[in-house]
């Protein structure tokens, strides 16, 4: 019996999206050992900073994490946000624009990094009210936006690159906390705030009530055009956040690459999640993991040295293999070939 | 008449879900050229044995002999490529193909080029032509049909796949009888061609009109085979709800013996409602503790105007007054929190969520009516929920599980379980007991009278006059989006009143 309750138990765990891409991860740095035994170990230098592989990787995973949630949401309700990394680069050119004309003082990495999220949310709120009630496609408001925003950063930053220093600004990038990276550290805690936003409150169930079916939803009386406005706003200020972490760390927004085609990542981030772009059921976590996968992933291409040219090739070998795994399909595949293989019965 | 052999074989089918066991044992036979009607209340199986008999489930044990030779399903293609065609409730063919595509989906004939357009025109027009449609353009898309000319093009694919079984699921509940007898004609005419055709419907008389035998499921058994003559109604019903049939007339016994007490004061007062191409303006009064029936065919403006009482559907002209005072009920949302709460009679798209739980789809009318930031308390919800699945003996009665998953009539009882959560002042039931067994009909007749026994203003909405009458107090008859008449139920007032009255109305018109 206890055989049969573990087997049941493995299956239900092997259902669960968010195992395969923690599986995934685990293997991608047990690949990266075996090439250099010593990949995984963190050190503390003498400056008081943890350093390694693992710390850079969880550095490098904090703005995507951050527009994986938005999109997570938005996708749930059934749209879609393309435009999260032309929010990123809004975010990035005001901040930098503010730093530029200011003292260097913390008050103005303040103010920097509020007129950041403030300019995010509205292009937020321009995607949400376009879609809630003019009924406009997300895919189509939001590629206006995606487009028209990169195109606003640089009306922003007069086209230039701009750079600034600014120490407070930087150390959110930068900092450490006891070693560890702020930038990880606040992605994190917004990741925590995120979703206690979404399931101590009924948000997420409304959220995911309008994504399975918006009609009946209505009939039930929930109000679907303030949700998606907040939805997609939450995604533009997240994609700020983004923004901020991803210039803070250069101090200067390229206003030609920042963020650009991340929004791909975080769609990625979020299908990798176990999230279907069809809207409905959602998790966060899956997301984040997603996002960590990602960060893992294009640091161990760099690390086994694919070439650079065939990098976009190598990660999409390994999202396939991911997805197959989830699939329920595959997996009862997999499964009846096993239940064919002769097994012993395990009797208690 | 010599024993025929069964086309089709079920013995010891044996279905196990996680936790629920679908199918027991069940037996089925059907002979060539005879209507079977597969009898049970919700959640008895029948869907679960068609989906075996389809290869939709694998079953864990039993067997199915098709023509005398055991057959083993693997998915829908290998049960057609035996002969089997389905027609379910809801039809499943393409609107955004034309008629001459769908009738030969699958089946096209092709010419080296591709699909021979010519001939597939032609062959869909014989066999629709076999079903008195010969009239049809099959080049029309199919959106253009009515949902019961589509269900006939529905069956048509099944004749040119040539299947020898036709399994036709719940397929009258959304047709009037008109189009009712139009269907049974091409039933007699397929069984006398040899046809077994396997049928299910929760509507008695239909079920002793068509019928050749039954065979009789409960709780996932097999309760008995029987000639259509062998048993009669009562048996039957008691058969299939395992207790005493009389249940029923309880009801009509205890809405009898209800107070009516009707305040001068009307709870809720329409003036020249409404809405071009749905309803004409109308008057209408709704007092506190009353039933109030719709009665009227389909499209005769019944569900319209009760949208418009929900603000499903803006208003175009006219005002509601609620305790006297003028409201705008511009949204689902607005009527809810005027405590007014509407029960589709398109479960599908317009009541549950499938992929949320039971649980969710209770709470959920309640959490829209707080806003988002208020989530109901997890052991209210528990409350909730648990006293929704008792009251309607909801099952499974499992408050985790997917709606999508239960069958029609307790998804029926989870939603009814939601709207009475909000805690209303007016119902709204658009055909509650559609396509719902005897069982479940008679508690959500009961919940009906209950409701307007605490005061509660109902209004009542079916295409079964019978239990509009049995129900209601006042009864407004509609046709052709206007309000023809407001009848007070009496002792004189039956199902016959309200058909005469209809008919009247035709007849004046024929007149005029």
């Amino acid at each position: 019996m206890t055989a049969t309750t573990t087997r049941e138990r493995l299956g239900a765990l092997a259902s669960t999206p968010l195992v395969w891409g923690l599986v995934a991860i685990v293997v991608l740095l047990a690949i990266n050992s075996l090439r250099d035994p010593g990949y995984l170990g963190v050190e503390l230098a003498e400056s008081g900073r943890l350093t390694g592989n693992p710390i850079d990787i969880l550095r490098t995973a904090a703005p995507l994490l951050m527009i994986a949630l938005g999109m997570t949401l938005v996708v749930a309700t059934g749209g879609i946000d393309l435009s999260v990394g032309s929010a990123m680069v809004i975010g990035g050119a005001v901040s930098m624009e503010m730093l530029q004309a200011g003292d260097g003082s913390v008050g103005s990495a303040m103010a920097a990094l509020g007129m950041a999220l403030l300019i995010t949310a509205v292009l937020g709120a321009i995607n949400g009210l376009l879609v809630a009630f003019v009924g406009l496609q997300p895919f189509i408001t939001t590629l206006v936006t995606m487009l028209a925003g990169r195109g606003l950063a640089k009306v922003i930053t007069e086209g230039q690159n701009t750079s600034a220093s600014n120490e407070a600004f930087r150390w959110i990038a930068n900092g450490t906390v006891l070693g560890a990276p702020v930038v990880f550290l606040i992605a994190l805690a917004i990741l925590v705030i995120v979703v206690v936003l979404v399931r101590t409150t009924a948000l997420g169930m409304l959220i995911e009530s309008i994504g399975i079916d918006p009609k009946a939803s209505r009939m039930a009386g929930i109000d679907r055009r303030s949700l998606l406005v907040a939805v997609y706003v939450i995604s533009g200020v997240l994609g700020g956040v983004a923004g901020v972490f991803a210039t803070g760390s250069v101090m200067t927004v390229d206003v030609s690459n920042t963020g650009l085609l991340l929004e791909l990542d975080a769609i990625l981030a979020v299908v990798v999640g176990g999230t279907a772009l069809t809207g409905g059921r959602f998790s966060l976590a899956g997301a984040a993991i997603g996002a960590l996968l990602i960060a893992t992933l294009d640091k161990t291409v760099v690390f086994l040295g694919v070439s650079s040219a065939a990098t976009p090739a190598f990660k999409a070998v390994v999202i396939v293999a991911l997805c197959l795994l989830q699939s329920a399909t595959i997996r009862e595949r997999l499964s009846r070939v096993r239940l064919r293989a002769p097994r012993r019965e395990v009797t208690a | 008449m010599e024993p025929r052999p069964p086309i089709v074989e079920m013995r010891g089918i044996t279905i196990e879900f996680p936790g629920v066991k679908a199918l027991d044992g069940v037996d089925l036979r059907l002979l060539p050229g005879e209507v079977h009607t597969l009898m049970g209340e919700n959640g008895a199986g029948k869907s679960t044995l068609i989906k075996a008999l389809t290869g939709v489930y694998r079953f864990q044990e039993g067997e199915l002999i098709v023509a005398g030779e055991p057959v083993r399903l693997d998915g829908t293609a290998s049960a057609q490529a035996a002969g089997i065609s389905t027609v379910y409730q809801e039809v499943n063919l393409c609107e955004n193909l034309s008629i001459g595509e769908n009738v030969m989906l699958g089946q096209e004939p092709r010419t080296r080029l591709g699909i021979d357009w010519r001939r597939l025109h032609a062959l869909a027009s014989e066999a629709l032509e076999a079903l008195g449609l010969g009239d049809l353009d099959t080049r029309q898309s199919l959106s253009t049909l009515s949902l019961a000319v589509q269900q006939l093009v529905a069956i048509s694919r099944a004749i040119v796949a040539n299947a020898k079984v036709l399994i036709l699921d719940e397929p009258t509940s959304s047709l009037d009888a008109n189009e009712v007898a139009r269907l049974f004609a091409v039933m007699r005419d397929l069984r006398d061609r040899g046809v077994a055709i396997l049928f299910v419907s929760h509507f008695l008389e239909q079920v002793y009109e068509i019928s050749d035998r039954l065979t009789v499921l409960r709780n996932g058994r097999h309760e008995g085979e029987f000639a259509i003559d062998e048993i009669d109604r009562s048996a039957l019903i008691s058969l299939m709800i395992g207790k005493d049939a009389d249940t029923l007339d309880a009801i009509a016994q205890k809405r009898e013996a209800a107070p009516r007490e009707v305040d001068a004061e009307p709870l809720l007062r329409a003036r020249g409602i409404a809405r071009r191409g749905a309803i004409v303006p109308t008057d209408l009064e709704l007092h506190a503790g009353e039933v109030l029936g719709f009665a009227g065919l389909l499209g005769s403006g019944r569900t319209e105007l009760a949208r418009l009482l929900y603000g499903a559907d803006r208003l175009d002209a006219g005002t509601i007054e609620l305790h006297g005072r003028p409201v705008a009920l511009t949204s689902p949302a607005a009527a809810l929190r005027h405590r007014i709460v509407f029960s589709s009679e398109n479960r599908r798209d317009e009541g549950i969520i499938r992929d949320l739980t039971v649980r969710e789809n209770v709470v959920l009318a309640v959490q829209a009516k707080r806003g988002w930031l208020r989530r109901i308390a997890t052991s209210q919800q528990r409350t909730l929920v648990d006293d929704c699945i008792a009251r309607f003996d909801v099952r499974p009665a499992q408050p985790e599980r997917r709606i999508g998953t239960l069958s029609g009539g307790n998804q029926q009882k989870v939603l009814l379980g939601r709207w009475l959560a909000t805690d209303p002042e007016i119902v709204i039931l658009d055909e509650p007991t559609r396509g719902i067994d005897v069982g479940a009909k008679a508690d959500i007749q009961a919940a009906v009278l209950e409701l307007a026994s605490r005061g509660v203003a109902v209004i009542f909405i079916s295409s079964e006059l019978d239990e509009v009458v049995r129900l209601s107090d006042r009864i407004v008859v509609l046709k052709d989006h206007a309000v023809i008449a407001t009848l007070e139920n009496g002792p004189d007032v039956t199902s016959e009143t309200i058909v005469a009255r209809i008919a009247d109305a035709d007849a004046q018109e024929e007149a005029a």
